[in-house]
């Protein structure tokens, strides 16, 4: 899923400053399973904005809504009602949501409420972990099923650096696991660590963000 | 060994005399007469000196720059070139400039992650963006094909060949231990010359991994010199054993540190001793020699190991 958290509550009141009625929007996918943009953190969020702008000495009308999918139109379009009559939308959505929001009512300023920065599988409850790094080369087919472009620090390709901890740990940070130890382990569990000998080249970075923003035509689904 | 480059490290090693490195960082300032001092503490006792590039990524000046300085006052450098801050479009321009002024080793590292960087003294640049489009084997790679084929990565010629002495890092001890020998291949393979260790305290261990890549036969194609620590204290030793990754140090060295009645003198033995110690591993070709912000203490080193004069 892609991960996002809350932005410090001081710079989502920064941001709507001088604000009078404000449309608090989340969505129920991604932003949900991570706990920072579903229905429940939006019903949380509110209220905690309210009383900080209370306390402001500048009251703030917070109106919710959790859409579907804040990133397909159909959805967005749920708000054209309740967009009416306010001066600014606050998006709990990922980056594509809050663009969505933004395209749609362009009239509006419409405010991030969160940061995103990976792409993750919840490892177990309240622990989420990069699993992806959208370098549109994938790799796991020789990394038995480890991506060290996401998972090692340094995006190593060839086996892991100097840094890898006595207990298998990055020195990066003790409690993110070397993911060249892992793809290792799982190669000798194999039986196939000497696939891990050749000398894997430069990649070409050309279909990620490297080879410019993404823009993909599929000419078979635009009948 | 042929020689391709004919830098000292080059001859020296295709002699078969018994190499030595040492390492002079970069000040983190602008002023020449920093490297110059330093330059003075070490001439003379090594047959190429590591130039580091932003280790523990703080800025210092730049290895290039620095290199070159070391070069104009007479030794010669092994320009350190990390992955961390440079994609391979200015790490080859840089590879080109570098040639042009006469430097002739480069030694390719991953190179310290920012978050990990400043040593815990210093504040670093933790914000900063890193770049790691080619990990350190394929700066190998790309280093090879400047000097082989006289060839880019991208596949365009360049006018003519940039010989490069290729240097590559080892940590013999780290774990996945037995993947370490199998990554080493990795960098033979892909262009290695010679090799640097990361420190070695353990020989009995250190010992059994020169086994294996002598077995796999790359200390026929690669000269391998183990790092030596000059230590100073039981405490740097305790503190390398655990916070430095691959760097294991024996218990009993520890205790002899601390129980010696003069630790520095007694860091001194140690370090003569391992350095004997090491000499008589097959398939090392030399040392690489540290004394961590101490670099004053490394002559004296060199002088009581018998490394001295230098060829």
């Amino acid at each position: 899923m892609i991960f996002s958290e809350w932005k410090p509550l001081d710079e989502i009141v920064r941001q709507l400053d001088g604000r009078k009625k404000v449309l608090l929007v989340g969505c129920a996918t991604c932003v949900a399973e991570c706990a920072a943009g579903g229905e429940r953190e939006v019903e949380t969020l509110a209220p905690l904005l309210s009383l900080a702008f209370r306390e402001k000495g500048q009251p703030i009308e917070i109106v919710t809504c959790t859409l579907e999918k804040q990133c397909e139109w159909e959805f967005v379009e749920e708000l054209s009602g309740k967009a009416t009559g306010v001066d600014a939308l606050l998006s709990l959505a990922c980056g594509i949501g809050v663009q969505a929001l933004a395209e749609r009512f362009p009239e509006l300023p419409t405010y991030p409420g969160v940061n995103t920065s990976a792409l993750t599988i919840r490892e177990e409850a309240g622990i989420w972990a990069s699993r992806c790094a959208a370098c549109g080369d994938c790799v796991l087919g020789e990394t038995f099923g480890y991506c060290p472009m996401a998972r090692c620090a340094k995006s190593l390709m060839n086996g892991p650096c100097g840094g890898t901890r006595e207990n298998g740990k990055c020195e990066i940070n003790e409690t993110l696991d070397c993911v060249w130890n892992l793809i290792v382990e799982r190669a000798e569990l194999r039986g196939e660590l000497e696939s891990l000998g050749r000398v894997r080249g430069p990649k070409s970075w050309s279909n990620s963000r490297h080879g410019g923003p993404k823009r993909v035509i599929r000419e078979d689904l635009r009948a | 060994m042929k020689t391709k480059v004919g830098s000292n490290l080059e001859r020296v090693l295709a002699a078969g005399h018994f190499a030595v490195t040492a390492e002079v960082g970069p000040p983190r300032g602008p002023n020449p007469e920093a490297v110059l001092k330093k330059v003075k503490a070490v001439k003379g006792i090594a047959d190429a000196y590591n130039v580091t590039d932003n280790q523990t990524a703080v800025v210092r000046m730049s290895s290039i720059a620095a290199s070159r300085l070391l070069l104009e006052s007479g030794l010669e450098p092994v320009m350190q070139m990390v992955c961390r801050d440079r994609n391979r479009i200015a790490m080859q321009s840089d590879l080109l400039g570098a040639w042009a002024l006469g430097l002739r080793n480069c030694l390719c590292l991953s190179g310290d992650h920012q978050v990990a960087g400043a040593g815990g003294k210093l504040k670093g640049h933790p914000g900063a963006k890193n770049v790691y489009d080619v990990d350190s084997v394929q700066l190998l790679s790309i280093l090879r094909g400047l000097r082989d084929e006289a060839r880019q990565e991208g596949g365009d010629a360049i006018d003519c060949p940039a010989p490069f002495f290729i240097g590559a890092a080892w940590t013999p001890l780290g774990p996945p231990e037995k993947f370490r020998a199998v990554r080493l291949g990795k960098k033979v393979a892909a262009g290695a010359d010679f090799v640097q260790t990361q420190a070695v305290f353990d020989i009995p261990r250190f010992t059994e991994a020169m086994r294996r890549v002598v077995d796999m036969g790359l200390t026929e194609r690669v000269a391998i010199l183990p790092g030596i620590i000059l230590p100073r204290s039981a405490g740097m030793l305790r503190y390398m054993n655990a916070s430095v990754p691959g760097v294991r140090v024996p218990e009993a060295l520890i205790q002899r540190m601390s129980s010696a009645s003069d630790p520095k003198e007694e860091g001194f033995k140690i370090a003569v001793e391992l350095i004997h110690a090491v000499r008589q591993i097959p398939g090392v070709k030399g040392v690489h020699l540290q004394a961590i912000e101490a670099e004053h203490l490394l002559p004296q080193l060199a002088e009581r190991a018998g490394l001295l004069p230098r060829p």
